[in-house]
């Protein structure tokens, strides 16, 4: 499985460096910085390279592994065990990835936004959050990425994608995301 | 940006519902009769009779002052519809049969367009006046003049400041709208010092009360401002790559500590408060925040995972002598020193619950002093006696304070807005 999926990287990125001048959709659903019960307007997408022409993927001529459902680069959240802050084994290969494609892409930028859930106190959890992102970050850099990069910042407990008071709520806020 | 409407929050108060009994006796300085009630409060009986030529309304200067005194949990307020004024004889014996050991009168004038409040503490006990005197303010501080009456009558009775002639600091939701705002400290006066669409946490005060640190998402990350109060002049004082935030003022106002994730973990720093001059404190492996300075400036406390789990250590403003201050219990966060330097408050975690607990840093006694499921941010009054803290339950989110011994409480409740994040301000003069 994890065999396939760098293969699927690798064509994705031999792909990419043949189009590099088309600018990547911003604002793939699965990584939209939402806040409370999407009320919150969605945030004007970060400039990133500096280009201007943007492409939609529908008609670009080759398919954007950031916007491919079926390419690990499409995923972009690591989810975290309660009070824990390291990268679990099942997200390994999604964060070597994102390494990889910023090592093949030195223009690219990404910011890894760490959240989490809303027990305990904000400034404790936005250090918990920030010890994800850097947890992430440390990964990709390992993959290849470069410092200048990539920044891990976090939002705590503050943002929350998920509302609600139940595990299931925790779960998906105990998160990093990596966004272009 | 426009200042908002006067609003209001909510008082309810829950006088006398301690969870523990009383850690620090009041000194009945004055020789008045202590009555005991409720679990343990010595509330010192007090007749406040109506001052005389105090318009009804929300600014009346009695009602504000019985409401301060009430509140604190010091006081039970013996009603009074007479008028009652700072001049004249005292028939002790009838206010003595009323309960009251003590009686506050007191009268208005106007004159130049600005009111003169003069009043007087007598108690009814020993036949003596306490304190005779007098404020002459412009009408738009009516209620600033009625506070520090009752900072008088507090300090006259107890022996301790007043806490009442001070500001709160606090974050307000409503909807998507976040705002920093500021009340006197019975939550009256409020007025909005930042407003923004992405959430405000961590505000503090600077030493002097002109300015409020804060750290702010607007830049889609943590970011922490220091803000001037008067001119609502703002400047960023960390924006360094990775988070920005926890900020503690230095005892004189000259540097802030902050937690910075620049190098990787959240570490603690110190900067000046225009920014320059940052330096990095200590190092460790672990997340180290919420840096908070003893009020000599000798100390810092702050919260570190190093153990494993967050607990609360000290160490000099070098970054030396690094020492575990909690031990108990696995989750130990957000510390607070009370201005006189005695007390550590901070919030621990037990069987799933946040409360606010209180640790008496000379005899090493813990008391638990709130018992919300969800309490964060204590914040102590300048007198050191209250702590205010956020409060959530069932989907409200309010401000709370109790007393540092657990005899009294109160809560503040903001109408259509969840609030949290509250941090009392200094004495001002």
């Amino acid at each position: 499985m994890n065999g396939v999926k760098t293969l699927v990287s690798i064509i994705a990125f031999t792909l990419l460096g043949a189009c590099s001048t088309v600018k990547l959709n911003e604002k793939a659903p699965p990584v939209e910085d939402r806040n409370s019960a999407s009320s919150v307007p969605a945030p004007a997408p970060a400039p990133s390279s500096g280009r201007t022409s943007e492409v939609s993927p529908s008609s670009a001529s080759a398919v954007d592994p950031l916007n491919d459902p079926s390419n690990i680069l499409y995923k972009r959240s690591v989810y975290f065990d309660y009070d824990q802050y390291t990268v679990k084994e099942e997200f390994s290969a999604l964060v070597e990835a994102h390494g990889k494609y910023l090592a093949a892409n030195p223009d690219r930028k990404v910011t890894i936004q760490g959240n989490t859930d809303e027990r305990g106190g904000s400034e404790y959890n936005l250090a918990l959050g920030q010890k994800r992102a850097e947890a992430v970050r440390r990964a990709m850099a390992l993959a290849g990425a470069r410092d200048s990069q990539m920044e891990a910042v976090s939002f705590g407990k503050e943002k929350p994608k998920a509302m609600g008071s139940d595990e299931a709520a925790w779960m998906e806020n105990r998160r990093a995301d990596i966004m272009y | 940006m426009m200042a908002s409407p006067k609003k209001r929050i909510f008082l309810k108060s829950l006088v006398t519902s301690g969870v523990v009994a009383g850690l620090h006796p009041i000194a009945a300085l004055a020789q008045l009769r202590v009555e005991i009630s409720g679990m343990g409060a010595n509330q010192i009986p007090i007749a406040i009779g109506q001052f005389w030529d105090d318009p009804a309304g929300d600014n009346q200067v009695t009602a504000i002052i019985a409401a301060d005194l009430q509140r604190s949990g010091l006081f039970r307020v013996v009603p009074s519809s007479d008028l009652v004024r700072e001049t004249g004889a005292v028939d002790d014996a009838v206010w003595r049969s009323k309960g009251a050991d003590a009686l506050l009168g007191g009268s208005l004038t106007q004159a130049d367009g600005r009111t003169e409040i003069r009043y007087r503490l007598h108690d009814t006990a020993k036949a003596v006046t306490l304190t005779s005197s007098g404020l002459k303010v412009n009408p738009q501080f009516i209620r600033l003049a009625a506070h520090r009456v009752a900072d008088d009558v507090y300090e006259k009775l107890t022996g301790i400041r007043g806490p009442f002639a001070t500001r709160i600091a606090y974050v307000a939701r409503s909807g998507n709208e976040y705002r920093l705002e500021i009340a006197d400290s019975d939550g009256e006066n409020a007025f909005t010092a930042f407003r923004d669409t992405e959430p405000v946490i961590s505000p503090a005060w600077s030493p002097d009360g002109s300015k409020v640190a804060y750290v702010s998402f607007n830049l889609k990350k943590p970011v922490v401002y220091v803000q001037e109060l008067a001119t609502r002049q703002r400047i960023a004082v960390a924006n360094f790559k990775g988070s920005n935030s926890a900020p503690a003022w230095s005892p004189d106002g000259r540097r802030l500590a902050i937690a910075l994730s620049r190098d990787g973990l959240t570490q603690i720093h110190t900067v000046n408060a225009d920014g320059t001059d940052l330096r990095r404190v200590a190092t460790s492996n672990a997340i180290d925040t919420e840096p908070c300075f003893s009020p000599a400036g000798d100390t810092i406390y702050f919260t570190s995972d190093r153990s494993g789990s967050p607990q609360i250590y000290r160490m000099t403003p070098s970054g030396g002598e690094v020492r575990r201050v909690t031990f108990n219990g696995s989750y130990n966060i957000s510390p607070a020193i009370s201005p006189d330097g005695k007390l550590l408050s901070y919030i621990s975690r037990r069987d799933g619950r946040f409360q606010v607990y209180v640790l008496d840093l000379a005899n090493g006694q813990e008391t638990r002093l709130s018992d919300g499921p969800r309490d964060e941010s204590p914040s102590f009054a300048p007198n050191s006696r209250y702590i205010m803290y956020a409060s959530e339950s069932a989907g409200r989110a309010h401000l709370a304070v109790v007393a540092v011994d657990g005899s009294s409480s109160y809560t503040l409740n903001a109408k259509a807005s969840k609030i949290r994040e509250p941090a009392w301000g200094p004495f001002t003069k």
